[in-house]
């Protein structure tokens, strides 16, 4: 029997190859050098490390974007779209101890023009739809957040502290940050305080946005993530679409659009992703990229209904039955689509509430249910 | 349990009943839920609201997790535990500030470690990692202004509301850290599948708090 990973990453992994991405494998491990040197674009700080046979200093991936980039051989000019199904070792929040996480994704490396942007969001929109479930993918973008925030200060660390309330929706903060700032007046944070405060359809969202972006002169960025919004609009999507700022906030990671998909009945986010040109041109001069991640722990959160028993038939067999009849038997009503469990009479009795009906194969070899 | 209520995690006692007050003026009013009962949940159907009542220190596992859409907690219980939610508030009630606090004429030599007594380990560590300074967190969960006295610890890093409970312990503020207030916060799922209901109550509310 399937479980749940294994039935979405079957779903997800056909998806993906139907818009012609290709299947990316790769090593559990990595050298630890190459997270030590992009230890900012990690998500996790923590790394498991050991050092192999000819003294290296190996890791166990806590990213899968990093070894991908640094692998799929991408050249300026061309586009690579690659999919991938890997185990991913981080620190779990709640435990402070690691965990082996699935993550499924895709990524789009090299060049990415406006139809690798719109083709990606869609393809995120539809690994949520895969789930069966209500969802809504919320679009931002970061050099809007950017620009917005650099109007109240241009200190990293004053930056990093308005990208937290970007990432809180906590207009407020941003508020209390510039009036720490400029006691006179806090008016240099009304744009990234409107950016902040926004969430709805593009269609309510938009024209906000762009009286922003014309205010703080960042038009491209405006139409950029319009055209993305757009492009979903002809779509099978398109309701599900939302604009909202809080997706980006990582000015490290991500230099334009930054997306979130939500599962109704999960309380987390699912999905993540966005453009992240500045990791790609560590290892490819002027190259471009985009790439979601599904977090299938997450999906595991989705409510599921309890199964009342641990299968169909209990069959009991005494002492002297022989093994013919109860294989047989366990055979016959398995072909009948039943899930059979066999287990010797003197195992049986605390096993009978826990299966639909019991049956008993005697030691003449004749079968009998329970009534 | 019907899903079309927002349900709503308050902290249990003086805070919490402050923070009802403003839900009740906002519109969202359940009287049940400040009067004496077993139950442990409160519905008012018309506002489509439901309280329950947890510990202070669990609403945000409780909003985070998505067991409540919404909550109040305490600005140093988010910055202590980082919990991944929105904070679309400021209640501007329970009130006070995160502070070092010393036996009075204490002075900071600055020759060996400096040990810290808190309950709030991670704000200690990060305030004084930004100076620099370093420290040996003693962690406790309660009863701190009685570290420094016993010889536990140089200093105390906690809540501070008027400061008698200091004062009474010969101890005084050597620095403020952060002020503190509770906070509206909400379910980072729940902000989009219950997105209308939960902007007009953080809207409601914003506005009882600002006549008050």
């Amino acid at each position: 029997m399937f479980d749940f990973a294994d039935r979405i990453t079957s779903r997800l992994s056909g998806i993906y190859a139907g818009f012609g991405y290709s299947p990316y494998k790769m090593s559990k491990f990595e050298e630890y050098d190459l997270y030590a040197r992009n230890r900012e674009f990690l998500i996790s700080d923590g790394v498991i490390t050991f050092t192999d046979t000819d003294g290296r200093l190996m890791a166990l991936k806590p990213d899968v974007t990093l070894s991908i980039i640094k692998n799929c051989d991408a050249k300026p000019g061309q586009t690579r779209k690659l999919f991938y199904s890997e185990n991913v070792y981080r620190v779990s929040k709640g435990t402070d101890s690691f965990k082996e996480i699935l993550q499924i994704g895709l990524e789009c490396i090299g060049r990415v023009d406006g139809y690798c942007v719109a083709e990606v969001l869609y393809l995120a929109a539809l690994s949520l739809k895969a789930t069966g479930r209500g969802f809504v993918l919320d679009l931002g973008e970061q050099e809007l957040l950017t620009g917005a925030a650099l109007k109240i200060s241009d200190d990293p660390a004053v930056l990093e502290e308005l990208m937290t309330c970007v990432r809180e929706k906590n207009v407020h903060g941003v508020d209390e940050i510039a009036a720490r700032l400029n006691p006179a007046g806090a008016a240099c944070a009304a744009p990234l305080k409107t950016l902040v405060g926004l969430y709805g359809t593009p269609a309510e969202t938009l024209p906000k946005v762009a009286e922003v972006a014309a205010g703080i002169g960042l038009e491209n960025a405006y139409f950029k993530l319009k055209s993305a919004a757009d492009a979903l609009e002809g779509t099978d999507c398109a309701g599900c679409v939302r604009i909202d700022f809080s997706t980006a906030g990582d000015r490290n990671y991500y230099n334009g659009i930054a997306f979130k998909g939500y599962v109704e009945g999960v309380p987390e986010r699912v999905l993540s992703g966005g453009q992240y040109d500045r990791l790609v041109r560590r290892f490819l001069p002027d190259g471009e990229a985009i790439g979601f991640a599904v977090y299938v722990d997450s999906l595991e959160k989705l409510p599921r209904e309890r199964e009342e028993f641990d299968g169909d038939v209990l069959l009991i067999y005494g002492a002297d039955a022989p093994q013919k009849n109860v294989l047989e038997a366990v055979i016959g009503l398995n072909a009948g689509g039943l899930s059979v469990k066999a287990v010797p009479s003197d195992e049986a009795e605390a096993l009978k509430q826990r299966y639909r009906r019991t049956a008993y194969v005697d030691g003449k070899g004749d079968v009998s249910y329970e009534k | 349990m019907k899903n079309d209520f927002i349900n709503v995690a308050l902290p249990k006692g003086r805070l919490g009943e402050k923070v009802y007050s403003l839900f009740e003026k906002a519109g969202y009013p359940c009287r049940e839920a400040v009067e004496n009962s077993r139950k442990l949940v409160f519905e008012n159907p018309d506002a489509g609201i439901r309280y329950f009542w947890v510990k202070p220190s669990d609403v945000a596992i409780y909003v985070e997790r998505g067991a409540a859409d919404i909550g109040a907690a305490g600005k140093d219980l988010l910055i202590e535990y980082g919990p991944d939610v929105y904070e679309l508030a400021d209640l501007r009630t329970g009130r006070c500030r995160m502070a070092v606090a010393a036996p009075k004429g204490f002075r900071d030599d600055l020759s060996g470690t400096l040990k810290v007594a808190t309950k709030f380990s991670n704000i200690a560590r990060e305030y004084y990692r930004g100076k620099g300074r370093d420290i040996d967190i003693i962690h406790l969960n309660g009863s701190i202004e009685i570290a420094p006295i016993l010889g536990l610890s140089d200093v105390i890093v906690d809540i501070v509301e008027t400061g008698t409970t200091l004062r009474e312990n010969n101890l005084e503020v050597i620095d403020t850290i952060l002020p503190i207030s509770a906070r509206l916060i909400a379910n980072k799922s729940s902000y989009r599948f219950k997105n209308a209901e939960i902007r007009k109550l953080a809207d409601a509310i914003e506005k009882v708090v600002s006549h008050e």
